[in-house]
């Protein structure tokens, strides 16, 4: 039912096309430098210091799951443009499962995002974090974790998504709110009740709690991790497997 | 044993019967085109035959091979070529040929090599390292061939293998095929809107509205319709019309300052008719009736009705290219 070698060559596609595609590697960067350096220094006037932290840093975790988010939405979302281009046929005419093919879209679209996710621990510097080696491997495997999580997502709705149109309205209605409503710029505990239910369901705030796990260790809530590091990694984890299950199903459709 | 079999198959689609309980079969090594207008069920038939589509009922079998039960090994053994391009233009024309060798699980000892072999068939070695969103319509078409025919299929698909491309790429792709089928051991399966291209198949079936209309060698086809058109000029037209009905019994009618007349199998008439004329004849010519005339007869419409959505189909090209571009 996998078959290894088309998983390998699915995966190898779309990282030749990310490394040759420079602007999307650019865009990687440009994205959270955007968001800390502009965003980040106007909050910082308003809130001060806690526990040692700065807002900055209080928000760079969260800066790993936008970064996470934006970068497997797009890598899964591109099935949606191989349907468009027709590229798609090459593989469902392959005499390869569509197991196969679910696997290696997520198993590429994973390792893209952890690779921006690494990509962007360049700043730490200029916040002030100083990463000890533990911690970076451990941000590795929370990132491998959301990532997955975020793709397999992605690729769900890109099974059900039949023209690229679609893609505006996946945008502003769910990605930026799942951003928004994330826990990356504010604290969970600080929305009001009705926002705060809309976080609960949100997988990605638990993704980034866990790296407030690993980059703010002795944060205590507002600006710490809010969730306990298990109940973080168990949610993110079970609502990869629902949903790459559920995108394997989808995307066995035949009428 | 006929390598494609298809016995009363149907698809429906919510309310369109798509393919209509038709039957058919291809022997191996043949050349079999399916002719018909836009929407008459080519494409939903060669979808169900390379398992992309189930049927609704009726059986498909390919080399033996249930095309739904069996359709792993069905897609191995069958190469295709769509209507729209399936190259990915990010890659080059390596990249995609050994894209596809993985996929179709190629040796890989022999992978490099048969690539090689199979750009150099389609004539673009040269441009291996090429991106794909480099390559002009033909080029791209060409490639889609050579990697069509990587896995050595037993049989190859071709949906519309010639459509948005000018009269001049048109026939270099005909010589491939040509080509090819004195190379390698393979059966085509193609559908076309275009009468003159379903000329170069061995045997042609004519769909419209998912049912098969007719089928046979594009000859016995052309045959069936009516005669060929011989048109005269003599010294004395008159006399040659009089003795033409007594001597062949066939009515000829002066036109355009000659005659005219029809028969069947023609060139053997002309020689004969010259033979016998008393008069002196200036020019000869035979025109033979087209498949278009065949589906007029048939159907009674034209495939010139179809000049209307091939433009849509330019259109479509020109918007997909446009936004390719944008990308």
């Amino acid at each position: 039912m996998i078959q290894l070698r088309p998983i390998y060559v699915i995966c190898l596609r779309e990282f030749i096309k990310f490394f040759r595609e420079k602007s999307r590697l650019l865009g990687t960067l440009a994205r959270p430098v955007l968001w800390l350096f502009v965003v980040g220094n106007g909050m910082s006037s308003l809130i001060k210091p806690q526990a040692g932290f700065s807002y900055l840093q209080f928000i760079f975790p969260g800066m790993i799951g936008m970064t996470i988010l934006f970068s497997s939405i797009f890598s899964s979302i591109s099935i949606v443009w191989d349907r468009e281009f027709g590229f798609m046929k090459e593989m469902l005419v392959a005499p390869i499962s569509r197991l196969s093919i679910v696997i290696g879209k997520a198993l590429s679209g994973t390792l893209i995002s952890v690779a921006q996710a690494i990509i962007i621990l360049i700043l730490t510097p200029f916040l002030g974090i100083h990463l000890t080696f533990l911690q970076f491997i451990e941000i590795t495997a929370v990132s491998v974790l959301v990532s997955f999580c975020i793709t397999s997502m992605g690729i769900l709705i890109a099974a059900r998504l039949t023209s690229f149109d679609g893609f505006n309205i996946i945008m502003n209605f769910l990605v930026m709110p799942m951003f928004f409503l994330s826990g990356a710029m504010y604290p969970v505990s600080s929305m009001p009740p009705a926002l705060r239910q809309l976080t609960h369901i949100n997988p990605l705030t638990y993704g980034i709690d866990a790296f407030k796990h690993v980059l703010l260790k002795n944060g205590n809530p507002p600006l710490g991790p809010e969730f306990s590091l298990a109940l973080d990694l168990l949610i993110v984890t079970a609502v990869s497997v629902v949903m790459l299950t559920f995108a394997a199903l989808s995307f066995r459709r035949k009428d | 044993m006929p390598i494609i079999q298809v016995n009363n198959l149907s698809k429906q689609f919510k309310s369109l019967k798509a393919v209509d309980d038709i039957s058919f079969t291809v022997n191996e090594g043949e050349v079999f085109g399916f002719l018909g207008p836009n929407g008459a069920g080519k494409t939903t038939t060669i979808n169900i035959l390379c398992t992309l589509l189930s049927a609704t009922s009726g059986m498909a079998r390919i080399a033996g091979l249930d095309c739904t039960r069996d359709s792993d090994r069905v897609r191995s053994s069958i190469g295709l070529i769509f209507q729209d391009t399936t190259l990915d233009a990010g890659l080059t024309a390596y990249e995609n040929l050994k894209f596809h060798a993985y996929l179709y699980n190629l040796d890989r000892a022999l992978t490099d090599q048969r690539i090689d072999e199979m750009l150099e068939v389609v004539k673009l070695a040269d441009r291996k390292h090429d991106l794909i969103k480099n390559f002009s319509g033909g080029m791209k078409r060409r490639l889609e061939i050579a990697r069509g025919l990587l896995h050595y299929p037993r049989v190859l698909f071709l949906d519309e293998p010639t459509i948005g491309l000018d009269p001049q790429t048109r026939n270099t792709i005909w010589e491939f095929i040509a080509e090819l089928r004195k190379r390698e051991k393979i059966t085509v399966f193609m559908t076309t809107h275009y009468m003159e291209e379903a000329e170069n198949c061995d045997r042609i079936a004519i769909i419209d509205h998912g049912k098969i209309v007719t089928e046979g060698t594009p000859m016995k086809l052309k045959s069936v319709v009516r005669g060929d058109i011989i048109r005269l000029v003599t010294s004395d037209n008159n006399r040659a019309i009089g003795m033409i009905r007594e001597q062949f019994n066939i009515i000829a009618r002066e036109e355009n300052g000659g005659l005219s007349l029809e028969a069947e199998r023609g060139e053997e008439l002309v020689p004969k008719l010259i033979h016998a004329l008393p008069v002196e004849t200036r020019s000869v010519s035979i025109q033979k009736p087209t498949l278009n005339d065949v589906f007029l007869k048939l159907t009674g419409r034209t495939m010139r009705d179809e000049i209307l959505s091939d433009n849509k189909e330019i259109t479509r090209e020109f918007v997909r290219g446009h936004r390719r571009a944008q990308r």
